[in-house]
């Protein structure tokens, strides 16, 4: 098994390891808080009163916004600026850097993002409802707030960091792709130091609940920490949820000359499209995504430990994902276990890819695989090999993680993560 | 309306525009900017506010009038007044 990306032979590129880990989760905000949560099989899932529609589901985090910005930062930005925010100092600080003495015109942001600007949009249009619809009343924050950069723009404004910072928008895959992009450029010597992954305000706009009910989408349960279920039978769709993970990416040898702590490599990564519809997945492409990053990875399915599936909880999404896991996973694989997150916190949006790789992450140390929850009656079209249901298993071993991420318009993304050796 | 009453309407919209700022101790004869952390976009928010709870426009060119507790009283009294506060 190679651990380095290498398409080329004539080029080697850096090796790009993980040093530091940043996240806000509804059931977590610290990765030992979200891992201890997803082992012992809590949801963060809750009842949310959601503008125009009444009651539904969201998962909602509580991080403190005031441990890293002052109160008028929180009134002036964004959600999704201030869960970044939370995520990237708390990276920083977990990557053990001495970021004060760091250039920080070397240091780059990329933030993954599902979509932004709808909740500000939304919330300034019920304000001036209020006043007759009289745009005089409109906010001037309404540009700053609503920039596709915004996330990314409050973090350089946060820490001080002028290289280069902007969202990636990525749909529902924008997690891996922030992850992806960073790695991308640290290895073409555009930045020295990372911080990237993804965030989502998104249970802030009735808009995305209001889509995801007419479209049929949209999850409900009497008990809402049993609304999201992936791969059951009695599924009916998805629970929106808030947060953010943010990741310290350097090159290995930025990372080893300082001592840094290494969680993991990125071994390769993946990015297509199914050209194919507006929002349904097509397994084909997702199935050629995934072994497209083994390939760079120079890896067999076989030699993948945990699949994190996408799944949303869709009654025909969870099929089509799980005839494309099948296909390159489903014989010849006895070690790669399959899980999936959504089961405990629901859909985080553009944070999904970013969150679900982090609750991975420590399998590395402790060979525990966590569930995919509230499977009571497996959906036999979603019975593949591998599937972790309900309860942790232990591992024979965990050196790798590929992490699957899909989103509207057909964009699939498969990042690989290995264990670290040097 | 008095003008210490327009005072401590101005200081609430304060409050909530600046809202880490100590505004117990607001000397009203200095200018705001020079006394309190507020920059331009902060001001547009005060005059945004006191069109939405007081209905009260202030014109850009008047703006300065904005400048200190005291001056806000002298400008923003005979406004409230005349709107029958």
């Amino acid at each position: 098994m190679a651990s380095r990306f290498c398409s080329d032979m004539s080029f080697q590129p850096s090796r790009i390891v993980i040093t530091g880990i940043g996240l806000t989760s509804p059931n977590g905000n610290t990765l030992a808080e979200f891992r201890q949560n997803l082992l012992n099989g809590v949801s963060g899932v809750q009842p949310f009163e959601v503008r125009y529609m009444g009651q539904s589901l969201a998962g909602i985090c509580d991080f403190d916004p005031l441990k890293y910005q002052k109160r008028k930062e929180v009134r002036v930005g964004t959600r999704a600026a201030s869960i970044s925010i939370y995520c990237a100092n708390e990276a920083i600080t977990d990557s053990g850097v001495d970021f004060d003495a760091m250039a920080k015109d070397r240091v780059g942001i990329y933030v993954g993002t599902t979509e932004h600007g709808n909740v500000e949009t939304e919330n300034e249009i019920y304000a001036i409802s209020k006043f007759d619809y009289d745009t005089k009343y409109w906010s001037h924050y309404h540009n700053p707030r609503t920039v596709a950069n915004n996330p990314a723009g409050e973090v350089s404004l946060n820490l001080g960091i002028t290289g280069p910072a902007y969202a990636i928008g990525a749909a529902c895959a924008a997690g891996n792709l922030g992850l992806i992009h960073a790695a991308q450029m640290l290895r073409l010597g555009e930045v020295d130091f990372a911080i990237c992954g993804g965030v989502s305000e998104s249970i802030r706009t009735f808009g995305i609940y209001a889509g995801f009910k007419s479209q049929g989408a949209l999850a409900t349960h009497e008990d809402p920490t049993k609304a999201s279920r992936p791969f059951d039978r009695d599924r009916n769709g998805i629970v929106i949820a808030e947060g953010g993970a943010l990741y310290t990416l350097e090159r290995l040898e930025d990372a080893q000359k300082r001592g840094a702590r290494i969680y993991g490599e990125i071994a390769g990564y993946r990015v297509n499209s199914d050209a194919s519809d507006y929002v349904l997945p097509n397994p084909t492409r997702q199935a050629e995504c995934v072994r497209q990053a083994l390939k760079s990875a120079g890896m067999e399915p076989s030699d993948i430990h945990i699949v994190n599936a996408h799944a949303t909880a869709t009654p025909q999404g969870d099929i089509q994902e799980c005839g494309a896991l099948r296909e390159v996973f489903g014989e010849g694989c006895p070690d790669t276990h399959i899980n999936n997150t959504k089961s405990f916190i629901g859909h985080a949006m553009g944070a999904a890819g970013a969150l679900e790789l982090a609750g991975n992450i420590p399998s590395f140390d402790d060979l525990i695989v966590h569930p995919t929850i509230n499977v009571d009656n497996l959906d036999p079209e979603c019975a593949i090999p591998g599937l972790v249901l309900n309860k942790p298993v232990k591992a024979k071993k965990v050196d790798t993680i590929l992490n699957n991420s899909f989103g509207m318009l057909g964009i699939n993304s498969t990042l690989i993560v290995n264990r670290f050796t040097a | 309306m008095t003008k210490e009453e327009t005072k401590q309407a101005v200081l609430d919209i304060i409050a909530d525009v600046a809202p880490d700022e100590d505004i117990t101790d607001v000397n009203p004869e200095i200018r705001l900017r020079d006394q309190l952390e507020l920059d331009s976009m902060d001001f547009l928010d005060i005059v945004m506010e006191l069109r939405k709870r007081h209905n009260i426009e202030v014109p850009e060119a008047e703006y300065p009038e904005l400048a200190s507790l005291d001056s806000c009283a002298e400008y923003l009294t005979p406004k409230f007044e005349a709107l029958g506060k």
